[in-house]
């Protein structure tokens, strides 16, 4: 009843400095005050964020899945856009 | 603590306790039971700070009166008229507004009352206060934002929030009368006096109500008191048979 007047939000939690903000889920909030409310009370309760953004669901615009064989099979078979034919110098370490 | 007795100074921190504890209580009715899942998990969070701050308070009251009382035998083990919280927190929840306004009503107080208890002179209560602080600064935003969004919202919310107002208004004073024990160690620096907290509360209510488009009034000259001196509503002990349930049937538990 009440959830077709309160719009559904997607909560994203920046879990550390340096780290980029990550979608956790979703919650449903009457606005954008409420909504931050919301996600910190959902998805904060054990330390998991230094950093909450909420967006409006309906503000996102998606892909359509039936997309999918002209946006992302192309790139199936460009193997040379992977970085593996690199000799790593051991010095480099991690990369 | 010098010109201190720690019987009064137990006696002012069991009162602070006794409210957390209770309010903790009522807020955690509504677990499972809350209009959305968002507010079934903010309500328990806040009645979950409560009772974090009622335990640290009651070990302490335990320490200071030294008789060995911890804190589960404070909590648990008293009978109604020792017990000394606000009539207002013990008040059945009645519907959201009720239990949101009375939420935003307790807690603008408390920060303002751990504002200054932050400088306590007594270093074990400031440390509560600090940690408590943070904490309460959350409880005050959270429900004036319901407040305002009740009262600024439809017909029947705007109108369930004015009935909530007309009902708490007179539970309101009582928060600022000063307890058994709270003069003494008032002028030694160690707790605060509620009574100074008065005008600065109501400023931040009335700032409130009129984001609320809720009619100002005052909220300080109610008479309903008694709670401070062992004297509760019917509620009450209801309230307290469900909390103590446990440790009267199976004396000494813990888990």
């Amino acid at each position: 009843m009440a959830k077709n007047e309160i719009p559904l939000w997607e909560v994203f939690i920046r879990p550390r400095n340096g780290l980029s903000h990550k979608h956790c889920g979703s919650l449903h909030a009457a606005d954008e005050v409420m909504a931050l409310q919301a996600a910190r009370d959902v998805y904060t309760r054990r330390g998991e964020g230094q950093s909450i953004w909420v967006v409006r669901s309906s503000d996102i615009i998606a892909s359509d899945p039936q997309d999918k064989e002209e946006l992302f099979e192309p790139t199936a078979d460009k193997i040379y856009r992977h970085p593996t034919f690199y000799k790593i110098p051991d010095d480099v370490g991690h990369m | 603590m010098a010109g201190v007795d720690n019987n009064q100074l137990f006696s002012a921190v069991l009162a602070i306790a006794d409210d957390h504890l209770v309010l903790a209580h009522r807020l955690s009715e509504w677990c499972g039971h809350a209009p959305m899942l968002e507010e079934d998990l903010a309500l328990p969070n806040i009645a979950l700070d409560l009772l974090g701050q009622a335990r640290v308070l009651y070990t302490y009251a335990g320490e200071l009166e030294g008789k060995g009382r911890d804190e589960d035998q404070l909590a648990y083990l008293r009978l109604e008229k020792e017990y000394k919280n606000l009539l207002l927190v013990e008040r059945e929840n009645g519907d959201f507004a009720h239990t949101v306004l009375r939420l935003f009503l307790f807690a603008s107080f408390m920060e303002l009352y751990w504002q200054e208890m932050v400088t306590s002179k007594d270093a074990t209560l400031a440390a509560v206060a600090a940690k408590a602080l943070k904490e309460t600064r959350y409880h005050v935003r959270h429900s004036a934002e319901w407040v305002i969004r009740l009262g600024d919202g439809t017909d029947e919310s705007a109108e369930r929030m004015a009935d909530a107002v007309e009902e708490l208004t007179p539970y309101c004073a009582e928060m600022f009368d000063a307890g058994v024990g709270v003069y003494p160690a008032v002028s030694e620096g160690i707790l605060v006096d509620p009574s100074k907290l008065a005008e600065p509360w109501q400023a931040v209510v009335s700032r409130v109500f009129k984001e609320a488009m809720l009619q100002d009034v005052s909220m300080l000259d109610g008479h309903q008191r008694g709670g401070r001196k062992g004297e509760h509503s019917e509620a009450m002990g209801f309230l307290l048979a469900d909390l103590q349930y446990m440790q009267r049937v199976y004396p000494d538990m813990v888990w």
